[in-house]
């Protein structure tokens, strides 16, 4: 028997490209920040970083910048379609695991994949045509009559309903995540050990009980990491919410009104800045984003790696 | 036979996974009460396809079928129109490895119970306690109820799985391999537990272990290919066995 001390030269290579392949993603991750920071420091420098957050001024024109409207547009639209999307989602993943017969399974599956796969411009476009108009005439006139003349809540439904706002922004927002949220919802569901289910029923437990007392108290947490990865991806959407969000920098009290997010005053303005620090104050709400979708981002990996290490244990 | 003394009654019992496989073939048998009930035979041989068949459980996957009749009490479980739940409150199960459910002790205990409706604090505590003194586990986890129920040991998760089984007293007990994950310590307390509960529930169990059958157990089946080669008193099958295939497998021939 002969001992190979050496490796193959091929397997040394092969080895080597993956390497590099993966390197190279940390490195691009680095590098972008780097940019992002460099071109940004201008405004870092002029405005400082509380000062920038907490300032509602956005004007090109005296060349003041503060992020505090774009923060509000994009805090007020993810949560909102957090809101709308979750309950959604997990109604379909409950549905798609537990109680649909196997025939269906597939399809509905397939069709919520496929709900994934349409590009976010056709979300806005359809959003602008379709949806704002309905959202107009039908459901913000109805919301109005009935929930806006309550107290409190009711100064969120206030103003001439025109479709084009921060509740129809979320609404789209809420439709392209709920793929997201369900499928790994679903997947999470799908971890509970199906003789711990077995148990359950043998008991007696009925479906509904099952889901309730076994399949959810089970899987939280990796939902909770889909909820969480499904707000980063509310967090940096653009197209659809640029056509149905209008661009206004301001922070309104009634969800008829239009708003900016990040994103879409990125989208928007990026060709219109036409001093340094116009471009520098982009950069720097860009930076914004960046960090903030990295920390969500972090979190749902954290949440859904300590459900499957939970299920291994 | 004492036709009284029968708690379940099985008449050509055909059973048909979805994929098509026959896996039970023409099974005829009868449960006595308060006794053990061990079926045992090779792996594949069918012994646990047959036990889930008392609670139904087949019913949870699509497109299995059965033929036949299985009387428990005057009454054919078969039937399409039979309310699984309510069987499954009736007849407890216990499975191959212990299967605590994800919250605390007294919590895992007090499933069933609340499944059942009883909504009193107390008396759902009363009943917690009397099924872990039943299981021999209160002198061990009486102190610890709060605690996570994964937190025990291999062998006390598998007690609580009894205990919650018996919590809701049901007239059956299934047992499929209850012990095939213990070591030889937890398995004798189990075995003990065995012999206990027969003063209330009539109990089947599946085991791979000869010796397990032999002791525990009041009356044999011997499975092999999806058929009831032979059934018995346990004595008889380990002792006398009538056909030559049970002699081999009790031997250790084949299987």
């Amino acid at each position: 028997m002969t001992i190979r001390l050496k490796k193959n030269p091929v397997d040394i290579i092969f080895s080597s490209i993956t390497a590099i392949a993966s390197v190279s993603v940390l490195l691009l991750i680095l590098g972008i920040l780097y940019v992002l920071i460099l071109e940004s420091y201008p405004s870092i420098e002029k405005f400082g970083f509380l000062r920038f957050i907490t300032s509602t001024d956005w004007n090109p024109v005296k060349g003041s910048f503060g992020a505090a409207t774009n923060l509000f547009g994009t805090a007020i639209t993810t949560v909102l379609s957090i809101l709308i999307a979750v309950p959604v989602a997990i109604g379909i993943a409950i549905f798609v695991t537990e109680i649909a017969p196997n025939f269906l399974k597939g399809p509905i599956g397939a069709a919520i994949e496929l709900l994934a796969a349409i590009p976010s411009i056709i979300y806005g476009m359809w959003g602008l045509f379709t949806l704002a108009p309905i959202m107009a005439n039908y459901i913000e006139p109805a919301l109005q009559k009935s929930i806006g003349s309550l107290p409190l809540v009711g100064v969120l439904f206030e103003g001439t309903p025109m479709g084009i706002d921060l509740l129809t922004a979320s609404v789209i927002l809420s439709i392209m995540i709920i793929p997201f949220t369900a499928s790994i919802s679903r997947d999470a569901f799908n971890l509970t050990p199906a003789v711990i289910k077995e148990s359950a029923y043998a008991l007696g437990a009925t479906k509904r009980e099952v889901v309730k007392d076994i399949v959810i108290p089970y899987s939280k947490v990796g939902v909770f990491g889909g909820v969480v990865l499904s707000l980063g991806r509310a967090l940096g959407e653009t197209m659809a919410v640029a056509f149905v969000l209008g661009n206004n920098h301001q922070i309104t009290k009634s969800l008829f009104d239009a708003a900016a997010t990040i994103t879409v005053t990125l989208a928007n303005e990026f060709t219109e800045a036409d001093t340094d620090i116009y471009l520098s104050s982009l950069f720097y709400l860009a930076l914004l984003l960046f960090v903030m979708s990295f920390i969500i981002l972090a979190l749902a990996k954290f949440f859904i790696l300590k459900t499957e290490k939970g299920i291994k244990q | 036979m004492n036709d009284n003394n029968v708690k379940i009654e099985v008449k050509r019992l055909h059973f048909y996974y979805s994929c098509g496989t026959q896996a039970l073939e023409d099974i005829s048998l009868s449960v006595h009460k308060n006794t053990v009930t061990a079926l045992i035979g090779p792996s594949g041989c069918g012994k646990t396809t047959f036990l889930r068949c008392f609670n139904r459980m087949h019913d949870l996957y699509p497109g299995n079928r059965y033929e036949g009749e299985i009387w428990i009490d005057k009454k054919n479980i078969l039937e399409k129109d039979i309310d699984h739940i309510g069987l499954r409150s009736k007849i407890g199960m216990v499975f191959q490895k212990p299967t605590p459910f994800p919250m605390s002790i007294f919590e895992n205990i007090a499933f069933g119970l609340k499944l059942m409706g009883i909504k009193k604090k107390t008396e759902i505590a009363d009943r917690v306690e009397k099924a872990l003194k039943d299981a021999a586990l209160w002198e061990e986890i009486g102190d610890k109820l709060g605690n996570f129920a994964l937190s025990l040991s291999g062998g006390q998760q598998q007690r609580l799985c009894i205990a919650r089984a018996i919590a809701v007293e049901p007239e059956v007990i299934l047992m499929d391999e209850p012990c095939s994950a213990l070591d030889p310590i937890a398995t004798a307390k189990i075995e003990d537990l065995i012999s206990e509960l027969t003063k209330r529930y009539t109990v089947v169990i599946v085991t791979h272990n000869m010796q397990q059958a032999a002791r525990v157990s009041e009356y044999t089946g011997f499975f092999m290919m999806g058929k009831l080669i032979e059934f018995d008193t346990t004595q008889k099958i380990f002792t006398a066995p009538s056909n030559k295939m049970t002699e081999d497998y009790i031997t250790g021939r084949f299987g």
